[in-house]
């Protein structure tokens, strides 16, 4: 299905979860922070939220700043 | 005994004795603090940071990076057990997009804190203080620990007191410019004023500076730049971490009052004929 990730058009399989998805991009859950059509998903409910087709998500971490 | 303990513990010097620096519900030896961006790599990073004896450092949060996912967050290389880490919202030019970053770096799960700074001008990165305003208020209700980064204003340094921010933190002169402290008399007027700790963010270039902003009685530095665009950032670290603990025992001793004139250190009577 198709999603926007971090303003890019990416096709992942159908059906996956939060953590499907970081598992996908071979990111570590506990260290990205999700933000789905505008709205953060606690880090308690990766495993329980499913995307859907078109859904806008934003990934983001922590990295160097003043 | 850490370095920063001795240099609070100078009772037995001159009875006079220094608190830890009081953050919200936390307490802190060491008055500087630390961004973590713009270094080279991050080896050099945690060396500077280490040598600079702070124990909280600053974080942005910013999108991972797809296609490079060894190159993580930096939570890899700084323990949040080593290090309280503050998430920024460096980058933000509206309250509403500060907002959202603060949120995002609650998110992450560590901490409820945020350096609150939002910009108003690109060239000059001066922050948006209306913006600010707004921004604290509502990150105030929402339960966070707001350190806002301010310009050196009495009145706005005043409301951002009355709006529940933990700190107020005024700029010594622009974020990475290096100009040192440009305005010690506003500095000292606003530290005067606030009950809340005031710590001077942005624009301390060398060790002097980090010194003479110290002096002025404030309660910490925060700085990035002059650390890590230093040739050498671990030793600039070093020498800023003893600038800062030498302008507040120089704050703590008390200075001697400025003259016009000059007056002799050594007797004036019993000179030969």
């Amino acid at each position: 299905m198709p999603l926007q990730v971090n303003g890019e058009e990416r096709t992942v399989p159908d059906g996956l979860t939060v953590r499907g998805l970081l598992v996908h991009l071979e990111l570590v859950p506990e260290l990205v922070v999700v933000e789905r059509n505008r709205e953060i998903v606690d880090r308690s409910r990766y495993d329980e939220v499913e995307l859907e087709a078109g859904d806008r998500l934003e990934l983001v971490h922590f990295v160097g700043g003043g | 005994m850490t370095i920063e303990a001795e240099g609070r513990d100078v009772s037995r010097l001159d009875r006079v004795q220094d608190a830890p620096l009081r953050l919200g519900d936390r307490e802190f030896e060491s008055r500087l603090i630390v961004g973590t961006g713009k270094y080279r790599d991050d080896e050099t990073m945690v060396r500077a940071i280490r040598a600079s004896g702070a124990e909280m450092v600053t974080v942005a949060v910013r999108r991972v990076e797809l296609d490079r996912s060894k190159e993580g967050s930096i939570l890899h290389h700084l323990d949040p057990d080593e290090f309280f880490i503050l998430p920024n919202t460096a980058g933000c030019y509206t309250a509403e997009d500060a907002l959202r970053y603060a949120r995002l770096g609650r998110a992450a799960g560590l901490n409820e804190w945020v350096k609150l700074e939002v910009i108003g001008d690109e060239s000059t990165l001066l922050p948006d203080v209306h913006a600010t305003l707004e921004a604290a208020r509502i990150l105030v209700e929402e339960g966070f620990k707001v350190m806002a980064y301010t310009n050196e204003d009495l009145v706005t340094a005043l409301r951002l007191e009355d709006a529940g921010c933990i700190s107020v933190m005024p700029l010594a002169s622009p974020i990475g410019s290096g100009l040192g402290l440009v305005n010690p008399y506003y500095i000292r007027e606003i530290k005067s004023r606030l009950e809340v700790p005031v710590i001077v963010d942005a624009g301390v270039g060398t060790a002097s500076d980090a010194c003479a902003t110290m002096e002025q009685g404030v309660d910490g530095v925060l700085m990035n730049t002059a650390i890590a665009a230093a040739d050498h950032p671990a030793t600039m670290a070093r020498a800023m971490r003893l600038g800062v603990q030498a302008g507040r025992l120089a704050y703590l001793a008390g200075r001697m009052p400025t003259r016009e004139i000059a007056v002799p250190s050594s007797p004036t009577h019993g000179m030969l004929d």
